[in-house]
């Protein structure tokens, strides 16, 4: 059985998540910043009243910081155990639906930040989708590890 | 079987309820013995939960029960009386029937302990002298004999079956006996004492049988037939039972308190999109929509409310189990102890009432361990042997206070401060330096036990700590008062709610803060003129004076890492945190709030500087300060000057002191504690007479030692010339002292931040008294240093 995967870009690269770890994909909201908040957190948004927690993916994932964050996208993910986190990403694509076939274990070459988080990669046609672990993208203790 | 779990669950709960009921209602029996009524309360209780578990098979917990059952129906009836052997019985029965229940929930099964000693106890308090004085016992009890004589072991087979069919033993024969088989003599027990079972139990009949039947094979067996009849059993004998008790329990139904906070959480959302709708409705023209928008608006605030209500718990619910506590640590103490109490109706959220409840019950027992003295004891002090312990909540400033003062011995500050010295937490400089107040708050260190010896009750110097971490915890605060000889209050400040607090809300660059109320002691507004004057600082700290105190200033900007920016205007918020005060300069006041506090995301709970986050009517979100570790974070450790350090306290560190600066014949300049100084003389130099090796004068018709304090600190310098000499009077341990100084320079009062060791051995160190290096007197030391016969004399006189 194939898995439907919510796409998203960051720095160049597409990432997909489990669309039903997906609760809803909302333009940016308006940021609160957490001062002594550790890397990774962008602050608080307002979801309906929830006070949810910002993740940049970008700095999660140790790529380059963007330059222009006036489009970011907020993904809201919920992890199984009923955490709502939101993932800032720079772009939303797709829902894919590739077939078993298509995916294959993340080369040991690359770098360690993306490897605690990427399960396993799919062989689109053109480019490639990076599996994300919303588990692990939102444990940010991870990072010292 | 999903439908057992849920019968066991719901028996247990209601069973856990109706043993609190008990508690209550047996120790308030002791007090007065012959009240039918509460006999009576206690009888049917015990009969419920009796009842019950014979449904659901749990053999062991009924036979406890039916034995504490039999027993009380003895005191009811009058045949036996109640004597504290009976209650302690009773109460152990009642503990029995606890660890049964919790043994249930754990595991489903009642456990392997038999309880053999607890029921051979009610069985010898049951076949007691009572029993041989009753000369006729009445038909209701006779029955129970044989019952009792027979041991436990067979009271349970025969009953378990039993219990269902006895209701009905006079009108359904065939059920009954049926499924009782051999047992048939039995069911007369429950029979006799149960005669309010017998209305409603034709209608639980009928549905029960068809049920019953197919099942009986097991059922007679493995005597497991509960599940099947209980569930609709169980409710209609039981309200029959339960009888007057129930018609409160009527009118209420049991909600889960996840669905409360789910209720909670979606008014919120609702009066956030009533915020929005009543912005946008402002901006049109449309009076219908703004009248409806004004309905929502009241309904919004009137249904938050309510839902808050529904949270809210009365005091009394903690307090009733306490009143048992006391009275069991009475018993095995030794003591007598009075629990009074007022405000027991005052309501709290229940997860604030669930979080002191810990606390509270550490705190009575602390009392009645270390506070309250031997009846003895309170005797020999004039005291009533029958200690008292008052328990009082009320609601002061959007929170509620909750005291629990007895009239004991009361803690000793001196003892406290040798205690932390001699366990290595002070020093005896640090120790010494300590106010009475500060002193007592030394019981919250952890590893800190007062306690003479260490008891089973308490005294091994874990709780206190804990006490006030937990206190802490749901934001709240707590103090101890205490008078040697006279007893303590310890003082506990505690949010009405976790939900919703009053907050003030705050700016520092473009976010929002809000303050939890607790802590906010007063607000300042300084105009920039203002503030470059009364804003000072000390080696690049700043401080204000507040009222003649210093208060320790810091920047909330520089906390939270942010560059500090001038302010034309600055607003200090003076907050108390730990027992500290200080204040925090933030960019603007907005106003105060109340707040509906909302947990922060696991990713940033560990960040202590924040107690959760808030979300402001139009859609923002604040993030909650805590104090304390806004404290913490600034590096103010230890106790602060509150302002009320006594004049005797003119060594410890960065406190304001009144000295009185004295120069020596070598030009030296010294200093006294103000506190010490009597008066100022001035004496004729003739006028000075000699007792033995010492110098005296006749002082307001006393004898007066003098010390010259050149002497004392080895100052050989010219001894002043003329007539006159200067005479510092000192009050020393009740005996005055008089100093003869070359010169009094001036009196000043202020803060000693720059001091050394250096002195003239055996005394405070110097410091650095208004731009002069200075030395600070022991006045103790100065004394002893010339004679310690001197002070005798001084005495006699």
């Amino acid at each position: 059985m194939s898995r439907q995967y919510c796409t998203f870009r960051l720095d160049g690269h597409l990432f997909g998540v489990p669309v039903e770890s997906v609760q809803e994909v909302l333009k940016q909201q308006e940021l609160t910043t957490v001062p002594h908040a550790p890397a990774g957190i962008e602050g608080l948004i307002n979801l309906r009243g929830q006070i949810i927690t910002t993740l940049d993916m970008r700095s999660r994932l140790g790529l380059q910081p963007r330059t222009d964050s006036s489009s970011v996208i907020d993904v809201v993910v919920r992890t199984a155990d009923g955490d709502v986190v939101s993932l800032l990403v720079d772009e939303i694509g797709d829902v894919l639906e590739p077939g078993p076939e298509y995916f294959e274990e993340l080369p040991e070459t690359v770098p360690a930040s993306i490897r605690g988080t990427v399960t396993s990669v799919c062989k689109l046609d053109g480019q490639l989708m990076l599996v994300l672990d919303t588990e692990s993208a939102v444990r940010l203790d991870l990072e010292k590890v | 079987m999903e439908v057992i779990d849920e019968i066991v669950a719901e028996f247990l709960v209601e069973s856990y309820e109706n043993l609190d009921q008990l508690d209550r209602d047996l120790v308030a029996l002791e007090q007065e013995p012959g009240s039918r009524e509460l006999l009576s309360s206690i009888f049917r209780t015990v009969h419920t939960i009796k009842g019950t578990c014979g449904f659901l098979g749990f053999e062991k917990l009924e036979s406890v029960a039916h034995l504490g059952e039999s027993l009380l129906s003895r005191l009811r009836d009058g045949e036996m009386a109640l004597d504290p052997q009976v209650t302690t019985v009773l109460l152990e029965m009642v503990d029995a029937i606890r660890a049964l229940l919790a043994q249930i929930e754990k595991t489903g099964e009642e456990g392997a302990a038999d309880y053999a000693g607890l029921k051979s106890r009610l069985q010898a308090v049951l076949d007691g002298r009572p029993v041989e004085g009753a000369p006729e016992p009445t038909p209701a009890d006779s029955p129970v004999e044989p019952a009792g004589v027979s041991p436990a072991s067979q009271v349970p087979t025969a009953q378990v079956p039993a219990t269902p069919a006895a209701t009905p033993a006079g009108q359904d024969p065939a059920d009954g006996v049926d499924e009782a088989g051999e047992a048939a003599s039995e069911p007369s027990v429950v029979t006799v004492e149960v005669p309010e079972t017998a209305a409603p139990a034709p209608v639980a009949e009928p549905v029960a049988e068809p049920v019953a039947e197919p099942v009986a094979e097991p059922v007679a067996t493995k005597h497991r037939p509960a599940p099947t009849t209980a569930p609709v059993e169980s409710p209609a004998v039981e309200e029959s039972a339960a009888g007057a008790r129930r018609s409160v329990a009527d009118s209420s139904i049991r909600v889960d308190v996840d669905l409360l906070d789910g209720l909670m959480n979606l008014v919120g959302e609702l009066v956030l999109t009533r915020n929005q709708l009543l912005q946008r409705a402002a901006t049109r023209q449309d009076p219908e929509l703004q009248r409806t928008a004004h309905r929502l608006n009241l309904v919004a605030g009137e249904l938050q409310e309510e839902v808050m209500k529904t949270r809210m718990q009365p005091i009394d619910n903690v307090w009733s189990k306490l009143p048992r506590v006391v009275r069991d640590l009475c018993v095995s103490l030794g003591k007598s102890v009075r629990v009074e109490m007022e405000g027991r109706d005052t309501e709290l959220d229940k997860t604030i009432l669930e979080a002191v409840k810990d606390p509270l019950t550490h705190l009575v027992r602390n009392s009645v361990d270390h506070g309250v003295e031997t009846p003895a004891d309170r005797l020999a002090a004039g005291k009533p042997a029958e200690g008292r312990l008052l328990l009082r909540a009320f609601h002061e400033g959007g929170q509620v206070i909750i005291e629990i003062t007895d009239d004991g011995a009361g803690i000793d500050p001196v003892t406290l401060r040798d205690k932390a010295v001699s366990r290595g937490l002070l020093t005896r400089e640090a120790a010494a330096a300590l106010g009475d107040r500060e002193a007592l708050h030394l019981i919250f260190q952890p590893g800190f036990s007062t306690a003479k010896t260490v008891t089973n009750v308490s005294g091994r110097g874990v709780g206190m700590d804990v006490v006030k971490t937990n206190i802490e915890r749901i934001g709240g605060t707590i103090d101890v008062i205490s008078a040697v000889g006279e007893g303590t209050t310890v003082r506990i400040k505690i949010p009405l709610t976790l939900a919703i607090i009053p907050a003030l809300v705050i700016g520092s660059d473009t976010n929002l803060y809000a303050i939890p109320q607790v802590n906010l002691l007063e607000l300042v507004r300084l105009e920039s003129d203002q503030a470059q004057a009364r804003i000072e600082t000390i080696r690049g700290t700043p401080v204000y004076r507040l009222r003649g105190a210093l208060l320790p200033i810091i920047d909330l900007r520089e906390q939270l890492g942010l560059s500090v920016v001038e302010h034309e205007t600055t607003f200090i918020v003076v907050l108390q945190a730990d027992g500290r005060q200080f204040g925090v300069v933030v960019d603007e006041i907005l106003d105060t709030e109340e707040i509906v506090v909302k947990p922060l995301g696991k990713q940033l709970r560990h960040i202590d500087l924040y107690a959760g986050a808030t979300i402001m009517g139009d859609g923002r979100i604040a993030l909650i300060l805590d104090a304390n570790a806004l404290a913490k974070r600034a590096g103010m450790v230890g106790e602060a000057a509150t302002g009320d350090s006594g004049p005797d306290q003119a060594t410890s560190t960065g406190d304001r002191v009144s000295l009185l600066v004295i120069g020596l014949s070598d030009g030296r300049r010294v200093a006294l504690p103000l506190g010490a100084v009597d008066r100022l003389e001035q004496f004729q130099t003739q006028t000075v007479e000699r007792v033995g090796g010492h110098e005296v004068v006749q002082y307001r018709g006393q004898i007066l030692p003098l010390v010259r304090l050149d002497r004392a600190l080895q100052s050989y310098g010219d001894a002043p010339e003329g007539d006159l000499m200067h005479v510092v009077v000192c009050r020393h341990r009740g005996a005055s002292v008089g100093f003869v100084v070359a010169e009094i320079h001036d009196i000043v009062e202020e803060e000693i931040t720059v001091r050394t060791h250096l002195d003239t051995g055996g005394h405070q160190g110097s410091a650095l008294v208004g731009d002069f290096v200075t030395e600070l007197v022991d006045v103790e030391r100065a004394v002893s240093a010339i004679d310690p016969s001197l002070l005798a004399v001084a005495l006699a006189s």
